[in-house]
């Protein structure tokens, strides 16, 4: 971990109608970090990673990837929103894992990752492909990169999708709830991709209900209730002793239910 | 009633040029109409407003009136604008214009209805909008969108038919021509009938042949 910054996010907000989920949030990550946000539904955690991203436009507040502004655009005497065509540029700084994989079907493994080495870093056929191959590998799927995503496990597929995020080298990979929507045997080998990508110097951002994952990876973890970040600190401050009532209440009520332990 | 075999005879080889005149007619205007309709169907996704509300009136406009009035439209009405064009040519168009709206809504819909994840994984990954339609939505919703639009295309074949009120010499006029100078209603109506049959059943083997290579996602 460095001091650099990768991702600063400032004052974000989202409402939708009259409902506000995120209110006011700052969040700054650096090269390198691992930030595990843990939370109750409905606490504003994926709404906070789909802001950052702008898969949802924040409806107040500011965010800066590799400090390049997302989202908005300098204009003389100060900004004006991102057009969607500028926004698609900006966003190739951020990663994002699905919960529920979101790969494409018609296309394999290998060519899920190359499309967008090819379509929008703009490598040749073959080197994107190689490329692809050697993303692939590194989540231990070398073995099946001409299957279709439908003849892949759950897990395989969620694999398939990291590798997919981290071929585009953005300077940040939100993870929102990576292993949800995984049979509890599949866990296991996604949450050992993710540690071994955290422990290459990859940055993120992991939403999880992965307790004893989160404290294992985590170099910070940071709590949210109701749209606010209500605590955040490592995880030994946050599980060990945390500060706020409201956590210690929602880790009490997990410990008694974390049977999905990773490790 | 019996049947004069002597017409059938006759009419047998009389109907065959008709014939090959509608298949002509249908392969013409099914090209035309898929062009139009896939243009205008990916146009109506755009996030160009004034595009969207444009076709959108198009496609209510051709709904909403029969296909017959549309012919006499292009084959009476645009000569008189100074747009004027001989009888196959008005009925080739006047049918392409008809089934693009159909198709166009096909094409919107089958794109539309693919999965939003799908979308906001290609913009996760830095694609534009137009780089997300023909890489990634585009391709899963070829599948889907084949059924609806052979049939447009089947029930286009069959409308061809109105075009003998035009004097288009395509199956029906050429029916309906044996029968002014012979009448026999029944030999003849009774073959075009079968010869319409003869050619939607095989349009409808062909599609469903097409259908069953395409793969599953």
């Amino acid at each position: 971990m460095t001091n650099e910054i990768a991702l600063r996010a400032e004052g974000l907000t989202k409402t939708f109608g009259s409902k506000t989920v995120l209110r006011n949030v700052d969040l700054v990550v650096r090269k390198g970090e691992t930030v595990v946000v843990i939370g109750a539904s409905g606490s504003g955690k994926t709404t906070l990673l789909r802001c950052v991203s702008h898969l949802e436009l924040p409806s107040a507040g500011t965010v800066d990837v590799g400090g390049k502004p997302v989202g908005r655009v300098a204009i003389p005497g100060g900004w004006k929103p991102a057009s969607e065509r500028q926004l698609a540029t900006q966003r190739r700084g951020i990663g994002f894992v699905f919960q529920r994989f979101n790969l494409f079907p018609h296309l394999t493994a290998l060519d899920n990752v190359a499309i967008g080495l090819r379509k929008v870093r703009g490598f040749g056929k073959r080197e994107a492909r190689t490329r692809a191959a050697e993303h692939l590998d590194k989540v231990f799927l070398g073995e099946h990169l001409d299957k279709r995503p439908a003849e892949l496990s759950g897990g395989q597929q969620q694999r398939v999708a990291i590798a997919r995020a981290i071929a585009m080298e953005p300077a940040i990979i939100l993870f929102d709830e990576p292993t949800s929507a995984l049979d509890p045997e599949l866990v296991r080998e996604v949450l050992d991709a993710i540690r071994l990508l955290a422990s290459g110097g990859m940055t993120s951002v992991i939403v999880t209900h992965e307790m004893s994952f989160a404290r294992q990876v985590a170099n910070r973890v940071i709590y949210m209730d109701e749209g606010v970040i209500v605590e955040q600190g490592t995880p030994a401050e946050v599980f060990g002793a945390p500060r706020e009532p409201r956590t210690r209440r929602f880790l009490d009520h997990f410990t008694a239910s974390d049977t999905r332990t990773s490790a | 009633m019996t049947i004069d075999w002597s017409i059938v005879q006759m009419a047998i080889p009389l109907l065959a040029r008709g014939t090959v005149v509608t298949l002509q007619i249908s392969v013409a205007a099914g090209v035309l109409a898929c062009l139009i309709g896939f243009a205008l169907g990916l146009a109506a996704l755009s996030n160009i407003r004034p595009l969207r509300w444009v076709i959108a009136a198009y496609v209510d406009f051709v709904r909403g009136t029969p296909l017959l009035i549309q012919v006499f439209l292009v084959f009476f009405a645009l000569p008189v604008i100074g747009i004027r064009f001989d009888e196959i040519w008005a009925g080739i168009i006047a049918l392409a214009f008809n089934t693009s709206a159909y198709i166009a809504e096909t094409v919107r819909g089958a794109v539309g209805s693919v999965e939003r994840g799908q979308t906001e994984a290609a913009k996760s990954i830095g694609m534009f909008r137009w780089q997300i339609l023909t890489y990634i939505l585009l391709p899963q919703a070829l599948r889907p969108m084949l059924p609806p639009l052979t049939n447009e295309l089947i029930s286009m074949t069959k409308n061809t038919s109105l075009l003998s009120v035009i004097s288009v010499y395509e199956l029906t006029r050429a029916g309906q021509a044996i029968i002014s100078v012979h009448f026999v209603p029944f030999e003849i109506y009774l073959l075009l009938a079968l010869y319409y049959y003869a050619l939607i059943k095989t349009l409808s083997y062909l599609s469903r042949f097409v259908e069953s290579r395409m793969p599953v996602l």
